[in-house]
């Protein structure tokens, strides 16, 4: 049954990819230049990974990704279990929260490029703020559902303040929080690869724009390949880990 | 055990509450929807602000929090964690407690013996039945071996066969522990089965505490009457056992069959809504059914009561009015009534 699904699932994208070799190989497309075969962008795929080119920017935006959402994360989660907790938190950083969550990640790109230079520091401080303000928002939204009467429970059990935040709210809030990494892992890929275009000289999305400066437009899919890819996996990746921790009882 | 006493005890719901209860002891706190019951188990808890006294053995508890009062307080909801399975649910308290692994395995073990839900150790609520999670909840409220029990209306989710062996398995655990405890209900027939006694709350005032005999023959004022409905009281003449425990009054010119537990019967009482209506008689032979005519009615707000002769008897019925239109019911009108045995009530 599952390997049926998995046929159903696979054969959309087998005739996707053959119809795209087979349109490009056969010039249907008037300038074949700009639309090249699926070989030869696995082709140059391979290139760019035995050259090292590919591999090198790749691992630059891998890991201003995973620190700066690492640490966005981390700061998010903690901000908002501190605002979901305590009210009096709350009613101080509320207002400045909300002012400053809609401006997009790459609104900050001017700024900080003039207060912290063109550097490692930047594109990580994007990511940093691309992941930080979501996460508040999905970790207050997590511990405010929690049932109230949850927590009275705990409390005539016995259970301190702090041992309630513990064993019961926050693991009940485990599924909110969860949304919220999971759709800005994905977000953070789509934030460096923009931020790399812009204002970075390395990096996949620097390697996009050299791409586009040599016409290149079989590394261009290639870039645009990995960049899905790294989406999929790491919504993937959150997604696996909140199916692990939260399905037994959900 | 201990004793629970309440002294003005005031919110925004509950108004100037007076009220003891011995060492033991299982109250009922029963009354309309509304009328303050879960507030004032809240209020015993420390859930909620109050203000006045009370006192766990003569002791004052006001400044003390509620995870030090040792209320066990099993909510309406049951509000069992759901990311826990049965056994860390049952543990929890005791986790709090910070006594040894050993320890709480056994007293866990316990008490899932106890409850005879042993099978059910690893499995997590959504995967329980009501009457299981029932047992559940229980467990984990007996865990941290409270002074006092507060039951909010634990049944109310449960089917009625489930309800009735829960209720007996509750009181008879409550006697064994003898935990002082204030059981919620609006259900009257469990408030009688279960309570040493009855208080009757309605909108946030104590209208009036009694054991139930004298709850439902003396009903304290109209706010009581309304809530437990305005009682047919027969005087009866002669009494005569017939089997186990049943017996047969003569009330007047009529004789009624009643449940019977010894001693002398002097008066007999059934609410209204224990009296069924027709206006014909059941093709089946009916114990306690009498023909008698219409002879006054009171139009209350949506029910409409009406009294009905019987022989030298006059007895309150009460129906629904649109039911009533529809039997085509009016002054004089011949009606047969059939007396609900198990709601009749003898003193």
């Amino acid at each position: 049954m599952n390997r049926l699904k998995f046929g159903w699932g696979i054969l959309p994208v087998a005739i996707f990819l053959a119809i795209w070799e087979g349109v490009s190989r056969l010039n249907l497309i008037p300038g074949h230049f700009f639309f090249p075969p699926l070989s030869t962008v696995m082709q140059e795929f391979y290139y760019l990974i035995a050259n090292g080119v590919l591999t090198d920017n790749f691992l630059r935006s891998l890991v201003r990704v995973l620190i700066g959402f690492s640490a966005g994360s981390v700061a998010g989660i903690g901000m908002g279990i501190m605002m979901g907790y305590k009210k009096t938190v709350n009613k101080a950083l509320y207002p400045i929260i909300s002012l400053l969550y809609p401006i997009p990640a790459l609104g900050w790109l001017p700024i900080l490029m003039l207060w912290v230079g063109i550097g490692e520091i930047l594109p990580i401080m994007i990511i940093f703020i691309c992941s930080f303000f979501p996460v508040i928002y999905n970790t207050i939204t997590g511990i405010e559902s929690v049932d109230k009467k949850l927590i009275k429970a705990a409390k005539t059990l016995g259970a301190s303040d702090r041992h309630i935040l513990y064993t019961v709210i926050l693991p009940l809030a485990l599924p909110n929080i969860f949304t919220g990494l999971r759709l800005e892992a994905g977000m953070a890929w789509r934030v460096i690869i923009a931020a790399e275009m812009v204002a970075i000289p390395t990096g996949i999305g620097a390697l996009l724009m050299r791409a586009e400066s040599l016409i290149r437009v079989d590394i261009i899919i290639v870039c645009l390949m990995v960049l899905s890819a790294m989406c999929f996996l790491f919504e993937r990746f959150f997604l696996c880990l909140e199916l692990k921790l939260t399905q037994k009882w959900r | 055990m201990t004793a629970i006493e309440l002294k003005n005890i005031s919110n925004s719901i509950c108004q100037g509450i007076n009220l003891k209860i011995s060492e033991g002891e299982l109250l009922v706190l029963t009354g309309p929807t509304g009328a303050g019951k879960t507030t004032l188990l809240n209020i015993i808890a420390g859930l909620v602000d109050y203000s006045g006294s009370i006192f766990f053995d003569s002791k004052p508890i006001n400044a003390i929090p509620p995870q030090k009062r040792g209320v066990g307080y099993l909510f309406q909801d049951l509000a069992l964690f759901p990311h826990l399975n049965v056994y860390a649910n049952i543990a929890y308290g005791l986790n709090t407690e910070r006594k040894s692994l050993k320890k709480v395995e056994e007293k866990v073990d316990s008490l899932l013996k106890l409850m005879n839900i042993e099978h059910l150790r690893d499995r997590y609520p959504k995967n329980l039945s009501g009457g299981e999670k029932q047992k559940v909840a229980l467990s984990r409220t007996l865990a941290i071996s409270p002074r006092i029990l507060l039951l909010d209306e634990p049944f109310s989710n449960i089917d009625l066969r489930t309800r009735k062996y829960l209720r007996i398995e509750l009181r008879s655990l409550q006697k064994r522990l003898s935990i002082t405890t204030i059981f919620v209900t609006h259900n009257l027939i469990e408030a009688e089965e279960m309570g040493d006694r009855i208080a009757v709350l309605c909108k946030g005032k104590l209208e009036q505490v009694a054991s139930s005999k004298e709850l439902f023959f003396n009903p304290q004022n109209e706010q009581v009457i309304d809530f437990i409905g305005r009682p047919n009281i027969l005087k009866c003449d002669s009494c005569r056992m017939l089997r186990g425990e049943v017996a047969e009054v003569k009330c007047g010119e009529i004789s009624i069959i009643i449940p019977y537990e010894g001693g002398k019967i002097n008066k007999i009482l059934i609410s209204p809504r224990d009296v069924y209506v027709s206006t014909m008689k059941p093709s089946t032979s009916v114990m306690n059914g009498y023909w008698g005519t219409i002879i006054k009615l009171i139009p209350l707000a949506s029910i409409m009561r009406f009294q009905v002769k019987i022989k030298d008897n006059i007895l309150l019925a009460e129906l629904p009015k649109d039911l009533f239109r529809e039997f085509g019911l009016k002054l004089g009108k011949k009606v047969f009534i059939i007396l609900k045995f198990r709601g009749i009530r003898v003193c």
